[in-house]
C-alpha cells in the first residue's frame, strides 16, 4: 500500500478504515508503557497473538516507522500525515505497534550518515521488528562527560578489535545488536578520536550484566567487550567522526524522551488520570488539583513547542541545541506528573499488588528520565553556553 | 493544521516594529512620561496609526490592513520589549474585535476611525479587584425607550483618556443577562478618576450616575453582551500575553548581558554555574511560552470558536514566565536592579499589572482545567 500520494483528508479516511480492520481491539487499550509495548527482536516473546498481529500488520505497510522512506519499507509519510496517523491512533486509543532504539535512534543515524549498503541491511530489519538494538554510549568514566569514552577499537587490518566496558546500556541483555561509541584514535583530542560502530551482540567476547534498579526492574546493563572482532564495514560515517553522529543522535534522543515518554497519560488530560487514580469523579484535593493544572498547562505548552520545532525543521531551520530544552522541560514534567499520580493514589499506590499495579515502579523509573540521555544539569549547561553564550 | 512559525510577512512586521520602537519608543520614553506625570502619548499613537498598526484587525473595507491576531501578537510582543505606552490593546485589538462582531453603519464608521488613529477606546469591565466580567453588577434599567446606567467600574485600562468606553452592564439576574454599551467617555453622568497605577500607565475608576443610553448605544443586542465581548476579550488576552513575552524577553536579554559584563571575584558572574543554570531555565520557560503565544494567535485566526483554551494557555504561561523573568532579572542584577535609575523596575511593574489585567493565573488555569475536564 502506498500512503505517500494521498491528500490529508483521503489519507485520514483510508487510514481509519485500515485501522478498523488491522488494529486488533485488544491493542486499543492505550497502554504505551515499557512493559506493554512490543520492542521486537530475534528473541522477542509476544505477550499475545494480538500484539504480534498488530506489529506485523503495521510493519507490512511501513507504519512501524511512519516517516521512513518507502524504499526501505517505511510508510514514507509527510509530517502532516504522520500527525494524522498519531491522531488516529490516539482516537481509538491504540498502542504504538512497535517501539525500539532502532526506530528512535539508529534508524535516524543511518538515514543521515549511513552508507546505502548499511541502510539496506539494517533498516528493513528494524521496520519489521526483527532486530532489537541497544545503545552503547556511557562508560563508568564517561557519563555526563561522554566524549571521554575509553572503549578502544584497534585497527587490525581487516577488522577492529574492541576492548572495554559500557554502562547504562538499556536492554543490552535483550538486544541483538549494539551501536557504540569507541575510541579509534587515542592521540587525537577527545572529541576527534571517536567512531560510531555497529556490533553484533552474539560476537565472541561480548557479555552483559543487568543492573537492578530502585524500581525493581533491570532495564540498564553493563556490557563488556573482551577482544571482540568487528568487520570494518560496520563503522557508520567516517572513522574518527563518530562524535558528530553521537551529537546528532543525542539531539534526536532528547526530542524523543521529551515527546514520547508520557507513559500512562499519553494524550489523556492529567485531571482525568489523577481523578481515576484517586478513585474520584473529579479531583477534590485543592492543592493536588492546583498542581495538576499547572503541570497540564506546562505539558500542553511543551507539546506545542515540539510542534513548533517540527514546523521549523520542515521550513529548513534546524532545532539544534534547543533540543536540550525539550529534554530538560519534558523529563522534569514527566517526573512531576508521576509525583502527582503517586499523590493521587495515596497508600493504595504504595502496594505493588494493589489497585494501581505498576504505578510505583513507573514513578521510580521516571527518576531516570532527567539523567539518561544527558542530565538536566548538562542540558542547562548546553543552553547557557551554546544558546546564551555565557562564558564556560 | 496551524503552522507555528512566523510567515515572511509577520517576520517583516516584527522587524519594522522593532526598528521603529527602538528609535521612537524606547524605555526612556516611558520614564520621561512618568516623570512628567503623563500616562498617554498621543503623538506615538499617531505614528502607530501611520504604520498601519491601529488597523491591524480592521477589515480592508474599513481602511484597515486586516493582518489577523497572530500579527497583532507580533506587534504586541515588540511593544512589550520597549514597554511602549499606547492604547493598542484596548483600542486596536479589543474594541476593534468587538466592533467587528456587529454589522452596522456606526460600527463600520468607528472601525475606520480606529484604523486611522482618530478614535480610542477603553473597556469598562472590572468592578472588584479580580477579573470576573460575568459577575458585573453595574445596573442598566429600562427607562422609557432607553436605559439608565448606575454603578462603578475600576481598572478601566486607558479609561482616563479614551474617547469612548465599552461598558458591561447587568440587565437581569440570569448569568448571561449582560449588555454591552458603547458610549462616549464624556457622556453626561460618567465621572472618570485616574488610578495611580504602578506601571505608570493609564487606568481609571469610572462612576455611572444615572447615565442615559439608548438602544443605539448597545453593541450587539440587549442581554447578549458575551457574544460580542468574548471574542474581544480573547483577542486582548492573546495580545497581552504576547506583550508579556516581549517584556520577559527584554528583561532576560538585559540580564544575560549583565551576566557577561559584571565582574566579581575576578571573573564575569555569568561564569558561575549557579547563575548559568537559572538563566538557562528562564530561557527554557520563555521558549515554551512563545509556542503557546503563537498558537493562540493562530487559533484565533483559523478557528476562533474553539480558541478559548489556547488563549488561556497563552495567558497562564505568559504570566508565569514574565513573573519569573523579572524576579530573576532583579535578583541577578543585584542592588542595581532595585534602583529607579535602572530600567528593570519598569519591567517588573508592568509584568505585575499585565498579569492581573484580563484575568490572572488562577482565572486562566481554571479555564484550561475546565476545557480539559478537570
Amino acid at each position: 500500500m502506498s500512503w505517500a500520494l494521498q491528500d490529508p483528508e483521503s489519507f485520514r479516511d483510508t487510514l481509519r478504515s485500515w485501522l478498523h480492520t488491522h488494529c486488533p481491539p485488544a491493542m486499543r487499550d492505550g497502554l504505551n508503557t515499557e512493559a506493554t509495548i512490543c520492542w521486537g527482536g530475534k528473541n522477542w516473546q509476544f505477550t499475545s497473538e494480538d500484539q504480534k498481529l498488530w506489529m506485523q500488520n503495521a510493519a507490512d505497510v511501513g507504519l512501524t516507522t511512519p516517516r521512513w522512506p518507502a524504499a526501505y519499507g517505511g510508510a514514507g509519510l509527510s509530517r502532516e500525515q504522520e500527525k494524522i496517523y498519531l491522531e488516529e491512533l490516539a482516537r481509538i486509543n491504540a498502542r504504538m505497534p512497535l517501539l525500539s532504539f532502532g526506530i528512535w535512534m539508529l534508524g535516524p543515524a543511518l538515514l543521515a550518515f549511513g552508507s546505502e549498503a548499511q541502510k539496506q541491511k539494517y533498516l528493513p530489519q528494524i521496520i519489521r521488528g526483527e532486530r532489537r538494538w541497544c545503545q552503547g554510549y556511557s562508560e563508568p568514566g564517561a557519563g555526563s562527560d561522554l566524549a571521554n569514552v575509553q572503549t578502544k577499537a584497534e585497527d587490525m587490518g581487516d577488522h577492529y578489535l574492541i576492548n572495554g566496558q559500557k554502562i547504562w546500556t538499556s536492554y543490552a541483555d535483550k538486544a541483538d545488536w549494539i551501536f557504540a561509541l569507541v575510541r579509534t584514535d587515542r592521540d587525537a583530542p577527545k572529541h576527534k578520536g571517536i567512531s560510531f560502530i555497529l556490533i553484533d551482540m552474539e560476537s565472541e567476547g561480548v557479555s552483559t550484566r543487568p543492573i537492578p534498579l530502585i524500581s525493581g526492574a533491570s532495564a540498564f546493563c553493563e556490557t563488556f567487550f573482551d577482544n571482540v572482532k568487528v568487520p570494518k564495514e560496520n563503522v557508520v560515517g567516517e572513522v574518527n567522526k563518530g562524535w558528530d553522529i553521537a551529537k546528532y543522535l543525542l539531539t534526536h534522543e532528547r526530542e524523543m524522551i521529551s515527546g514520547n515518554n508520557q507513559g500512562l497519560t499519553s494524550g489523556r488530560p492529567l485531571g482525568a488520570v489523577l481523578a481515576q487514580t484517586a478513585g474520584q469523579e473529579r479531583l477534590s484535593d485543592a492543592s493536588l488539583r492546583a498542581a495538576a493544572m499547572e503541570c497540564e498547562i506546562d505539558a500542553l505548552s511543551v507539546g506545542l513547542t515540539l510542534e513548533r520545532y517540527k514546523d521549523q525543521a520542515e521550513a529548513g531551520a534546524g532545532v539544534g541545541d534547543a533540543s536540550a530544552m525539550l529534554k530538560y522541560m519534558g523529563t522534569e514534567l514527566n517526573k512531576q506528573r508521576y509525583e502527582l499520580m503517586m499523590s493521587a493514589g495515596g497508600s493504595e499506590a504504595l502496594d505493588t499488588d494493589g489497585a494501581h499495579g505498576d504505578l510505583a515502579m513507573d514513578w521510580l523509573r521516571s527518576k531516570a528520565n532527567s539523567i539518561e540521555g544527558g542530565t538536566s544539569e548538562v542540558m542547562l549547561g548546553i543552553i547557557s553556553r551554546r544558546i546564551l553564550g555565557l562564558p564556560g | 493544521m496551524v503552522k507555528l512559525i512566523l510567515s515572511e510577512e509577520e517576520t517583516m512586521l516584527a522587524e519594522s516594529a522593532r526598528g521603529f520602537l527602538d528609535a521612537d519608543a524606547p524605555v526612556s520614553k516611558l520614564r520621561a512620561l512618568r516623570d512628567e506625570g503623563r500616562t498617554h502619548d498621543p503623538a506615538l499613537w499617531v505614528q502607530m496609526a501611520a504604520m498601519g498598526w491601529c488597523g491591524v484587525l480592521v477589515p480592508e473595507d474599513n481602511g484597515g490592513v486586516d493582518m489577523g491576531h497572530a500579527a497583532a501578537g507580533v506587534i504586541a510582543h515588540e511593544l512589550g520589549k520597549t514597554l511602549a505606552v499606547s492604547p493598542f490593546l484596548s483600542t486596536a485589538v479589543m474594541a476593534a474585535t468587538a466592533l467587528k462582531q456587529v454589522d452596522s453603519a456606526a460600527s463600520a464608521e468607528r472601525l475606520s476611525a480606529i484604523a486611522e488613529g482618530r478614535l480610542t477606546y477603553a473597556l469598562a469591565l472590572d468592578e472588584t479587584s479580580k477579573f470576573a466580567p460575568e459577575n458585573s453588577r453595574l445596573a442598566c434599567e429600562k427607562s422609557g425607550n432607553g436605559f439608565v446606567l448606575n454603578g462603578q467600574k475600576c481598572f478601566v485600562v486607558d479609561g482616563g483618556f479614551a474617547d469612548r468606553v465599552l461598558v458591561l452592564a447587568r440587565s437581569g439576574e440570569g448569568p448571561e443577562d449582560l449588555t454591552l454599551f458603547d458610549l462616549p467617555a464624556d457622556h453626561a453622568g460618567i465621572t472618570r478618576n485616574d488610578q495611580a497605577m504602578i506601571d505608570s500607565r493609564n487606568a481609571a475608576r469610572l462612576e455611572f450616575d444615572n447615565v442615559e443610553a439608548t438602544g443605539d448605544d448597545i453593541i450587539g443586542a440587549a442581554g447578549d453582551a458575551m457574544r460580542v465581548l468574548r471574542p474581544a476579550l480573547q483577542a486582548g488576552q492573546a495580545a497581552l500575553s504576547a506583550e508579556m513575552t516581549g517584556l520577559a524577553a527584554s528583561a532576560a536579554d538585559m540580564t544575560v548581558g549583565y551576566l557577561k559584563e559584571r565582574q566579581q571575584f575576578g571573573r564575569p558572574i555569568g561564569s558561575f554555574q549557579a547563575l548559568q543554570h537559572r538563566a538557562a531555565h528562564l530561557w527554557c520557560e520563555m521558549e515554551v511560552t512563545g509556542s503557546a503565544i503563537l498558537h493562540a494567535g493562530r487559533m484565533l485566526d483559523s478557528d476562533p470558536d474553539n480558541a478559548a483554551m489556547a488563549v488561556s494557555l497563552a495567558k497562564a504561561r505568559a504570566i508565569k514566565t514574565a513573573k519569573l523573568a523579572v524576579i530573576e532579572a532583579v535578583q541577578m542584577h543585584g542592588g542595581i536592579g532595585m534602583t529607579d535609575a535602572f530600567d528593570m523596575g519598569f519591567f517588573m511593574k508592568r509584568a505585575r499589572v499585565a498579569s492581573e489585567w484580563l484575568g490572572d493565573y488562577g482565572y486562566h488555569a481554571e479555564q484550561v482545567a475546565a476545557a480539559r475536564g478537570f
